[in-house]
């Protein structure tokens, strides 16, 4: 009950600080829609779908799943804003739960991207994607427990390292590799045997090919279960371990 | 109040590839009492900070113990948390969030209901004078009007203890004269006070009684007066050439009437006697009978710089 309350006080919070801030409120709806207008047209003769909305199929939940870890892994710079501010020391002298720091800021962050994979989805069945409803729910569970991961490590990370400088490095340094081996933009079908084999340790490629058998419509898929469980272990333990560097001293 | 045992902390920092360990705290005892503004006075890296932050729950001291407001620090922490308020040194507002939006915040952090913190809020920002700025961006205020905030926030939950890390530091005479009054209206609620400060000043005229800090070690402890009895006598300053120093320090050595005697950096002569009164006329017969001229002479009672100086061999002016 407290956990909960808490953990709502810091949401609002944060959603409240987000939307009064039009900048970024406009960035992170135009951004998307920049990738579905300019990038899609590319799609169909790349993939060498048969129909425009075949290629959508292919490509929409990448761009998702894309922005659900892109939008997570670089939270942690605002953290690192509000540590020098003296914010969390401020809130760290409070009883407020420290799951709850952190939760509060990481739903906030998978709110926002769902509100994108929202703009998204509807602008791409202005392009005659076609998705069931339930499948739907389920692609977006996907990425919300995707964000959930990303933008708990991001804060953990931000905690341990305290600052822009090393942070940044070190999150382009992770993301790169993670979105060239999870078949994020183009599927990995076609891809050597040795890809292939490293993109299967690669947990997002799991979790893009799971969430393109939902948007196939696919739901029986073992890709679908496997996808899901696996984002859901890591991001449970990423929101434990990033709790826990909200609990351990921090400067 | 507060009660500290050997509280010790000592932090691991890396330069290049070697680790150095600062011993931050060495073993603090403390006694803080009910309702009093208790002082914590020292140089930079002293060790206030630390303590501060050991006994706010922010950092877990490497050994020693402490009781706060009946709370055990080690195995209570979260009980701790609940009956003490906290203002760090290098401020706690964010610039996107206005006063207000910031304390009601502050006051749901700890439990308080929306109505309450918001009639909490609002007689904070009255008290603290603040209702004028208190729905404009924290960026805009001033420093001393952020400052203000700041204590508001340390305070908004009504704890038993609240702890200030250099609370005017920053600010122009006027508006730490302000802060002083309302650090004793704190006190006058019943509040205890816990501030860190470098200024002499401050520590005298604010605080009921201070320790004295160097190095991570409490060097002297006790009202100012107290503090300042300790040092027996006046002080008596000479002033002199930075050339004549050295002649009128031999003139002076060893007379019956000098207890003690420094030579000032820049030039002068630091005279520990007992009755300041006496000494002076001794004192200017001594040099002229020696040819040497002087600049200045001053009586002054012990300060707390004198304190420090007897206690660490160095000036809190210097350091
Ligand atoms: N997180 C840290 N890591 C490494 N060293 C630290 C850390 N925090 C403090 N120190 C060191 O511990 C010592 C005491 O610092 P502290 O901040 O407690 O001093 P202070 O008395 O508050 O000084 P000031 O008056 O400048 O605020 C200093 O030498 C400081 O460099
Ligand atoms: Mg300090």
């Amino acid at each position: 009950m407290k956990f909960a309350r808490d953990t709502w006080l810091i949401f609002q919070r944060q959603t409240q600080l987000l939307l009064r801030n039009p900048v970024w409120v406009f960035v992170g709806v135009f951004q998307p829609v920049m990738y579905l207008l300019l990038f899609a047209p590319l799609l169909k003769p790349a993939l060498n779908a048969p129909t425009q909305a075949a290629a959508y199929k292919i490509f929409v939940p990448g761009l998702l799943v894309l922005l659900a870890i892109f939008g997570g892994l670089f939270q942690g710079f605002g953290l690192i804003a509000e540590l020098r501010a003296g914010v969390i020391e401020r809130s760290r002298v409070t009883p407020i739960s420290r799951l709850a720091l952190l939760l509060g800021r990481s739903l906030r962050d998978v709110v926002s991207l769902i509100v994108q994979a929202v703009i998204i989805t509807l602008l791409a069945l202005l392009f005659d994607l076609r998705v069931f409803i339930g499948d739907l729910l389920l692609a977006y569970l996907m990425l919300a427990l995707i964000a959930l991961m990303t933008s708990a490590v991001s804060y953990g990370v931000a905690l341990k390292v305290k600052s822009e400088d090393a942070l940044a490095p070190l999150m382009n340094t992770v993301a790169q590799p993670v979105l060239l081996l999870s078949g994020i933009l183009l599927p990995l079908t076609f891809a050597p045997g040795w890809l292939q084999g490293i993109a299967n340790w690669n947990p997002f490629s799991w979790a893009v090919d799971g969430t393109r058998a939902l948007f196939a419509g696919d739901l029986g898929s073992d890709k679908v279960w496997q996808g899901l469980s696996i984002t859901a272990v890591l991001a449970a333990l990423g929101v434990y371990w990033a709790a826990r560097q909200f609990a351990r001293s921090v400067r | 109040m507060i009660e500290t045992r050997g509280l010790r902390k000592s932090f691991r920092s890396r330069a290049g590839r070697e680790t150095k360990t600062v011993d931050a705290v060495r073993g603090v005892d403390l006694d803080v009492a009910r309702g009093e503004i208790f002082g914590f006075l020292g140089p930079n890296g002293a060790g206030k900070t630390t303590t501060l932050r050991m006994l706010a729950t922010l950092i877990e001291p490497d050994g020693g113990e402490a009781t706060i407001a009946g709370a055990d620090l080690r195995k209570d922490p979260a009980e701790v948390r609940r009956r003490i308020g906290y203002v760090p040194q290098g401020g706690s507002t964010w610039d996107e969030s206005t006063a207000r939006e910031e304390l009601v915040l502050h006051a749901r952090m700890y439990g308080i209901g929306k109505a309450d913190a918001q009639r909490r809020a609002a007689r904070a920002l009255d008290a603290f004078q603040l209702t004028e700025y208190a729905d404009r961006k924290c960026k805009t205020y001033s420093g001393g009007q952020r400052r203000r905030v700041e204590i508001a926030l340390g305070i908004i939950h009504e704890p038993k203890i609240v702890f200030l890390d250099e609370p005017t530091t920053g600010l122009d005479p006027q508006s730490r004269a302000h802060m002083w009054d309302e650090i004793r209206r704190l006190r006058g609620d019943g509040m205890t006070v816990f501030i860190t400060t470098h200024y002499l000043d401050e520590a005298d005229a604010l605080c009921d009684r201070i320790a004295i800090m160097d190095n991570g070690e409490v060097v002297a402890e006790g009202t100012p007066a107290e503090l300042k009895r300790e040092i027996s006598g006046d002080v008596v300053l000479v002033g002199l050439d930075l050339a004549a120093s050295p002649q009128a320090a031999k003139a002076l050595d060893g007379e019956p009437y000098v207890n003690k005697l420094e030579t000032v950096d820049e030039g002068g002569l630091r005279l520990y006697v007992d009755e300041g009164a006496t000494a002076i006329p001794q004192v200017l017969r001594r040099l002229d009978h020696a040819g040497l001229e002087l600049r200045s002479i001053e009586l002054h009672r012990p300060s707390l710089d004198d304190v420090f100086l007897t206690k660490t061999g160095r000036s809190l002016r210097e350091s």
